[in-house]
């Protein structure tokens, strides 16, 4: 009955992605969990990425009510939780709450003009990362050597930004990663491949497409994101120079806010809530 | 209603600033660090707190051995280091027969010797090895020694030494303890294959030991004459392109029949280690393969006939790890013995952690483990390799020693980051080593103290690195633990990569005792591989098992030895035999070794 109201599947499909596009972006980060924990087995510990989840949703729900006065929809917090049970490696659960309770209290407490400046799972996971401990490492290693699942991942991953309105950002990020590691092969003398190789991860394919297309944390202009994912790059390129491994999560995290709050000082936020077509986590 | 939501932001903010602050702090404090930090603590102290203390002893003890890496192509000389990592092994066995431990340790260079150090039984030893004829063994073209293994696959009564190395396996007959004979030709062993672990068991309880080797890099690869950069794995933590593994089946005739693919054991992981027990209480022996790059394997032996792989069953084939060793111990004297496993733990960048698994249904036909390692405070020792239990100050717990250590080569240089670069790549880049950055030098979890675990009792470890012996920070690899002075106490070696070894004299404080005992099997296997011995003392019950090698590259001494603390008096032994025989002993004396044959009724 429904489909007839739009007259064709094509348009029905159309017309309920648009509508529930919100939906969409949990839907494939779940889905590039599944395919590694169904090809590889990836998740060490179910219990460590539910840890994470709740915190995130919990979290969210709490303050959301406390602090702004609101309900917010819950994708966004999925999300963040779902990237920090997948990027945050240890042996024991508490980074897992931890992380994901930094990254959505920083959605409340680093913000600028009613906007949160942080990618919160980026402030998260950078932060984690960054006190290297004993307890806490980064995804780093390759889950495996499908080439197939990986290219349905990029394929979908790539739709979906296009989708949301951010495949500017996914492929001025790639593109300057590109030619900024063959700018340090080089420099270094290493193989470009050695050097192209951790796009080739999983932790890349997070960070491609759901960190730094992050709508909330993104710049009103296309013009202004393609200018600060370039940045990101070009942060990135030096750090890596200096031999870090988690370069990409310190570059968005130095980067973006810097960014956000230039572009909040320069222009008001049209509106508070988070556009429809969000991939952020 | 503002006012509450100010308040909610006030305190959220605290507590967001108290998690910066408590995470903050908490890292900096670094508990359980993995640093070089040694202590001032003086002997006398350690005696006075542990009850025991390690003392270097190579030049009072003669042993000048020093180990050079194996050669490697040219083509892949950008990260030599990574693949010429191992190679440092050491083996004891009493090969004379003379009731005194000898060591023998391998080398790995081009033309480089291996050495067997006879026992003099006067604290010093000397190296026999070229004499004997088992020194001159890394001539180029027959590849590089790996390890060694001793067992006695013809039951004379005389240990005949299994060689393994990177090309061309050796086995040499011990003749009457004087000389060796090399019989590797129509042995059966392969003609070339990159073994990087042996041990010698009877699988199938026939009386004749039976072989296992671990293969690391595919057998096609000469790996100091390469057609190819092709040679690494195809992934970090899912690589199933390494070397083949092997199960020679003993023929009882001197030769060795090739039955890896008819007992099951047809995977191409990257094997480091294997020890072999049983588990279920069939008397037949199940095998542990602890595989780098992929998950570790558990092979259920069915009476003999196959074997079964149920890692994933048992519990210990979940997660992909970097698996280096397999040794067995019982650390809460409950007399069943679990699986140490070690692994890599660099702080901030790759935390694996080790891993102790206990069984949770001894007994039962179908085994199944959980990891205590982190419970029993054994879990985070760093870039490990070669590991063993023993009750150091024979206090009636075992305590554990881990090696410690990748390369050690321009200080304060890290390779990591060029690690991390291809580790996380797709499998055509991370398996071609021409894509790997150029080490130039730099080290890779390097200049590390090996970890010593102090058994506090019922398996709650202290870490006494660096408290119960002088700083080394050697590339550790394999360790083997024996008492080599006869006194009652389990002294340590540790052979160290592209170095001297490090014989470690054990001293004891107080009036623990022990008890030893050596098996001779005449039903089973003569050197009663798979018997297994439990002691019950002071309502404490402790077991452990003669093995054909166990650890990293490594075979600690024949004879079980137990401390048992201030007990004066062993309530019963119990001897499990592979052939199925139990022999009982009543209130054996203590502070004694005792020579226990097979009884035949």
């Amino acid at each position: 009955m429904q489909q007839q109201e739009y007259g064709s599947p094509r348009n029905f499909i159309s017309e309920w992605t648009r509508k529930n596009f919100q939906y969409i972006p949990p839907a494939f980060i779940t889905l590039i969990l599944l395919t590694g924990q169904v090809t590889f087995g990836i998740l060490d510990s179910y219990v460590n990425l539910i840890v994470a989840i709740v915190t995130s949703v919990v979290g969210e729900v709490v303050l959301a009510r406390l602090v702004l006065g609101t309900r917010k929809n819950l994708a966004s917090a999925y999300i963040t939780g779902i990237s920090v049970g997948i990027l945050i490696r240890s042996n024991v659960i508490w980074p897992y709450f931890v992380t994901a309770l930094l990254s959505i209290m920083s959605k409340y407490v680093l913000r600028y003009k009613g906007r949160h400046l942080w990618n919160p799972s980026n402030f998260g996971v950078s932060w984690m990362l960054a006190l290297s401990t004993m307890n806490v490492a980064g995804l780093s290693m390759q889950w495996g050597s499908n080439l197939a699942a990986m290219s349905v991942i990029w394929i979908l991953g790539l739709i979906i930004v296009n989708r949301a309105k951010r495949l500017h950002v996914t492929v001025t990020y790639v593109a300057s990663f590109v030619i900024l590691a063959y700018i340090r092969c080089l420099i270094t003398g290493d193989a470009f491949l050695a050097e192209l190789s951790p796009l080739t991860g999983p932790m890349y394919q997070l960070f491609i497409f759901f960190m730094i297309t992050d709508p909330p944390t993104s710049v009103s202009t296309k013009k202004g994101r393609i200018i600060v994912v370039i940045l990101v790059a070009v942060v990135e390129f030096v750090l890596r120079l200096n031999h870090s491994i988690y370069a990409p999560f310190y570059a968005l995290c130095m980067v973006g806010p810097v960014a956000k709050f230039i572009d909040l000082k320069m222009n008001s936020p049209k509106e508070q809530l988070k556009p429809a077509g969000a991939m952020g986590s | 209603m503002k006012m509450s939501q100010k308040t909610a932001l006030t305190i959220t903010v605290i507590i967001f600033i108290a998690l910066l602050a408590i995470t903050f702090v908490a890292s900096r404090k670094n508990p359980g660090a993995l640093n070089n930090e040694t202590s001032d603590i003086a002997k006398e102290t350690a005696l006075q707190q542990y009850g025991f203390y390690l003392q270097p002893v190579n030049e009072e003890a003669g042993i000048t051995f020093r180990h050079i890496c194996p050669d490697v192509d040219p083509k892949v000389s950008n990260i030599k280091m990574q693949i010429a990592s191992v190679g440092a092994s050491a083996s004891v066995c009493d090969f004379d027969n003379d009731g005194w431990s000898d060591i023998y340790f391998t080398n790995s260079g081009n033309g480089s010797m291996n050495a067997l150090y006879r026992n003099l039984g006067n604290g010093k030893f000397e190296d026999v090895a070229a004499e004997t004829g088992v020194a001159n063994v890394n001539i180029k073209g027959t590849g590089a020694s790996m390890g060694a293994v001793w067992g006695d696959y013809d039951n004379d009564g005389f240990k005949d030494l299994l060689l393994y190395k990177w090309g061309k396996a050796e086995l040499f007959k011990n003749n009457g303890g004087k000389h060796f004979e090399r019989i590797t030709e129509g042995s059966g062993l392969p003609d070339w294959a990159n073994i990087n672990s042996a041990i010698w068991f009877d699988f199938n309880n026939d009386g004749l030991l039976d072989i296992f080797l671990g293969g690391y890099f595919k057998e096609i690869f000469h790996l100091d004459s390469l057609n190819t950069t092709k040679i690494m794995p195809e992934s970090f933590k899912y690589a199933n392109n390494g070397g083949r593994n092997f199960l020679l089946k003993n023929m009882g005739n001197g030769r060795f029949g090739d039955v890896t693919k008819q007992y099951g054991l047809t995977t191409n992981k990257w094997t480091l280690a294997a020890a072999a027990a049983d588990f279920n209480g069939d008397n037949f022996p199940e095998l542990y393969v602890a595989n780098d790059y992929s998950v570790d394997e558990f092979y259920l032996n069915k009476n003999g006939e196959t074997f079964e792989e149920i890692g994933t069953e048992a519990g210990v084939g979940h997660i992909p790890k970097s698996g280096m060793n397999a040794t067995f111990g019982d650390i809460n004297n409950d007399g069943n013995m679990g699986v140490y496993t070690t692994n890599i733990t660099e702080k901030g960048i790759l935390i694996q952690g080790n891993n102790y698994w206990q069984p949770k249904n001894g007994g039962t036909q179908t085994p199944s483990f959980v990891n205590l390692a982190q419970l029993s405070g054994i879990e985070n020792a760093g870039w490990s390799y070669g590991a063993q239990f023993g009750d150091l100050n024979n206090d009636g717990f075992m305590d554990l020693y881990v090696a410690n250590g990748f390369i050690s080569a321009k200080e304060n240089t890290s390779y990591w980051y060029d690690y991390s670069k291809v580790t996380g790549g797709n499998s055509n880049i991370i398996g071609d080593a021409k894509n790997w950055p150029d080490m130039e030098g730099k080290s890779q979890s390097g200049y590390k103290e090996d970890k010593i675990w102090l058994n506090n009792s019922d398996a709650m470890f202290e870490d006494v690195s660096g408290k119960v012996c002088p700083p080394v920070t050697y590339d550790g690899r394999a360790v083997a633990m024996a008492d080599l002075w006869n006194r009652g106490v389990l002294d340590i070696i540790v052979a160290n990569q592209n170095n001297i070894p490090t014989i470690y004299k054990n001293t004891l404080a107080g009036n623990h005792h022990w008890v030893a005992f050596d098996l001779q099997g005449t039903v089973s296997n003569a050197d009663a591989v798979g018997a297994r011995v439990q002691i019950e003392w002071e309502g404490k019950k402790q077991v452990q098992v003669v093995t054909g090698g166990m650890g990293f590259a490594s075979q600690n001494q024949h004879r079980l030895h137990f401390g048992l603390g201030a007990g004066n008096q062993i309530d019963q032994v119990t001897i499990y035999w592979p052939s199925g025989r139990v022999d009982k002993i009543q209130t054996p004396t203590i502070d004694k070794l005792h020579i226990i044959k097979e009884s035949q009724h």
